[in-house]
């Protein structure tokens, strides 16, 4: 058995062992999904956007693979201290074994949570434009996860305290959600907000979701999926890097 | 065993350890004593490759931490003054990750996790959460574990800290058992001077950062003309408190538990 996969796996079996935490982290983007979807409906409708619902599906579930992969690294605070962590910093193996590990696993929980919330948009009338939309969409759900784990380890691995968490979530997470396009088009926004959402990686992740979902397209395919690439690539080395300076 | 010289760490303005010196040899107890904030952590600290020292050598076992890493890393187990369990996983999980850390291969793995958990007394609860351990029991675990791969020095910064007297006594006959049965050098810290007394074949006595004693429990009373090693301690370190406050790291402490309920 491999490092990299007996540390993917911890974090698979935490996360399959919480069930009430599962419940909980499904909660805050199903309640989104219905009170924003249906109570934001007739508004958007009125003004010709079409079904509110079948707009910010995807972008529901984008947001729910965002914070669930960035708060898998973020956790790592907790295990930093006080715990597990340093039991894996003084084995014979090397820290991008460990970095690898973790950010997969954290990925692939994010994975399983974002297809787990495409179900429950299902349920709640959400209708992809095809059937085989679904698996190109799980592409993006897998490029979305990568590039914030990988965001999630690189800023666990410098933020010491919990002032620190509070600050990364209200300050870049909350922000890259809600700049992101996941609740309102970016087409025809002043130009400084148009600035900044070009700037919002999630906004890729999540114009690739609705795109492949329902045809609606702010950039385009290659675009979304070359910049999330890269971004996967720019933040897999940061946080290598800097988890590998990380001291204890 | 372990051979360590000259080694300093300061952080900014602060030095924690100054320039200290000692050997450990192969098979010995060795305890590391001295109040808090004398510089015990940053001695472990540096010793396990968690920090650069700032200046000095360590050689373990013959290799250098900072050149041959993985070789070095490979010779030592230690079991950290917070526990580093994973509580959500079984005990036996516990074991088996560190197995495959240290690559242990996987029948041998099996087998000394079986060997290790029955003498701990851990093997009826190894399909239990850690989560649901005692105190005493996490101990127990967690230096198991740091057996498991062989180690050829173990070090156990403030295992006892938090149990009671029959934990402690427990926990101390399972150590000086495989300490004498595959000759396991040993270095711990500790607050119970009782327990050095009992355990230790060699003393140092650390405080502000330097090496004031070292020797066996005997040398030291008839150096101080104390009859107790807590007599020597304090003849030796003074009777002054130390500065423990509640820093950020008390603060997450606290936070961690409720976390973790």
């Amino acid at each position: 058995m491999g490092v990299i996969y007996i540390l993917w796996l911890r974090e698979i079996k935490r996360y399959v062992r919480s069930r009430v935490q599962i419940v909980v982290s499904l909660g805050q983007p199903a309640l989104y999904l219905l009170a924003l979807g249906f109570g934001f409906g007739p508004v958007f409708a009125k003004a010709g956007g079409g079904s509110y619902l079948q707009f910010m599906a995807p972008g529901v579930i984008g947001m729910t693979v965002l914070f669930s992969s960035v708060f898998s690294g973020i956790a790592m605070l907790f295990d930093r201290q006080f715990g597990f962590l340093k039991e894996t910093f003084v084995a014979p193996v090397s820290r991008l074994q460990i970095m690898l590990g973790r950010t997969l696993g954290g990925a692939t929980v994010a994975i399983i949570q974002g297809c787990l919330i495409l179900v429950i948009c299902l349920i709640a009338g959400f209708r992809p434009a095809h059937w085989t939309a679904i698996p190109v969409a799980f592409l993006f759900v897998i490029m979305i996860a990568i590039v914030f784990a990988a965001m999630g380890t690189a800023l666990g691995s410098v933020i010491q305290d919990m002032q620190g968490f509070q600050l990364v979530m209200n300050f870049l997470v909350l922000p890259i959600f809600f700049l992101s396009g996941a609740l309102y088009p970016l087409s025809n926004l002043p130009p400084v907000l148009t600035w900044i959402t070009h700037g919002d990686p999630l906004a890729y992740g999540v114009d690739g979701l609705r795109g492949v979902l329902i045809g609606t397209w702010q950039f385009s395919f290659p675009v979304d999926m070359l910049l999330l690439g890269i971004l996967a690539a720019a933040f897999l080395s940061t946080g290598a890097y800097l988890f590998s300076r990380m001291e204890l | 065993m372990i051979q360590v010289e000259n080694l300093t760490k300061t952080f900014g303005q602060f030095t924690a350890v100054k320039g200290i010196s000692f050997q450990v040899q192969q098979g010995e107890i060795f305890a590391f004593l001295g109040p808090n904030g004398a510089g015990k952590t940053t001695t472990i600290k540096m010793l396990t490759t968690l920090l650069r020292p700032t200046q000095g050598t360590i050689l373990l076992d013959g290799f250098n931490p900072l050149i041959h890493q993985k070789e070095a890393r490979r010779r030592f187990g230690i079991v950290f003054q917070d526990p580093s369990l994973d509580n959500e996983q079984t005990a036996y999980e516990n074991m088996e990750l560190h197995g495959v850390l240290y690559h242990v291969p996987g029948k041998i793995r099996t087998q000394r996790i079986e060997e290790l958990m029955k003498t701990f007394e851990l093997w009826e609860k190894r399909d239990d959460y850690v989560k649901t351990f005692s105190g005493g029991m996490r101990r127990r675990l967690e230096i198991a574990r740091g057996f498991l791969h062989t180690p050829k020095i173990l070090f156990l910064d403030e295992p006892t800290l938090g149990l009671d007297p029959q934990s402690r006594n427990q926990l101390w006959a399972h150590v000086k058992r495989i300490n004498q049965a595959e000759n396991t050098t040993v270095f711990l810290t500790t607050h119970y001077m009782d327990e050095a007394d009992r355990v230790a074949d060699r003393i140092a006595i650390i405080d502000h950062g330097t090496i004031v004693a070292q020797g066996t429990s005997a040398e030291l009373k008839s150096q101080t003309e104390s009859d107790s090693l807590e007599g020597a301690f304090l003849a030796l370190t003074g009777t002054s408190l130390r500065e423990d406050g509640a820093d950020s790291k008390d603060q997450m402490r606290q936070f961690a538990r409720m976390w973790r309920r």
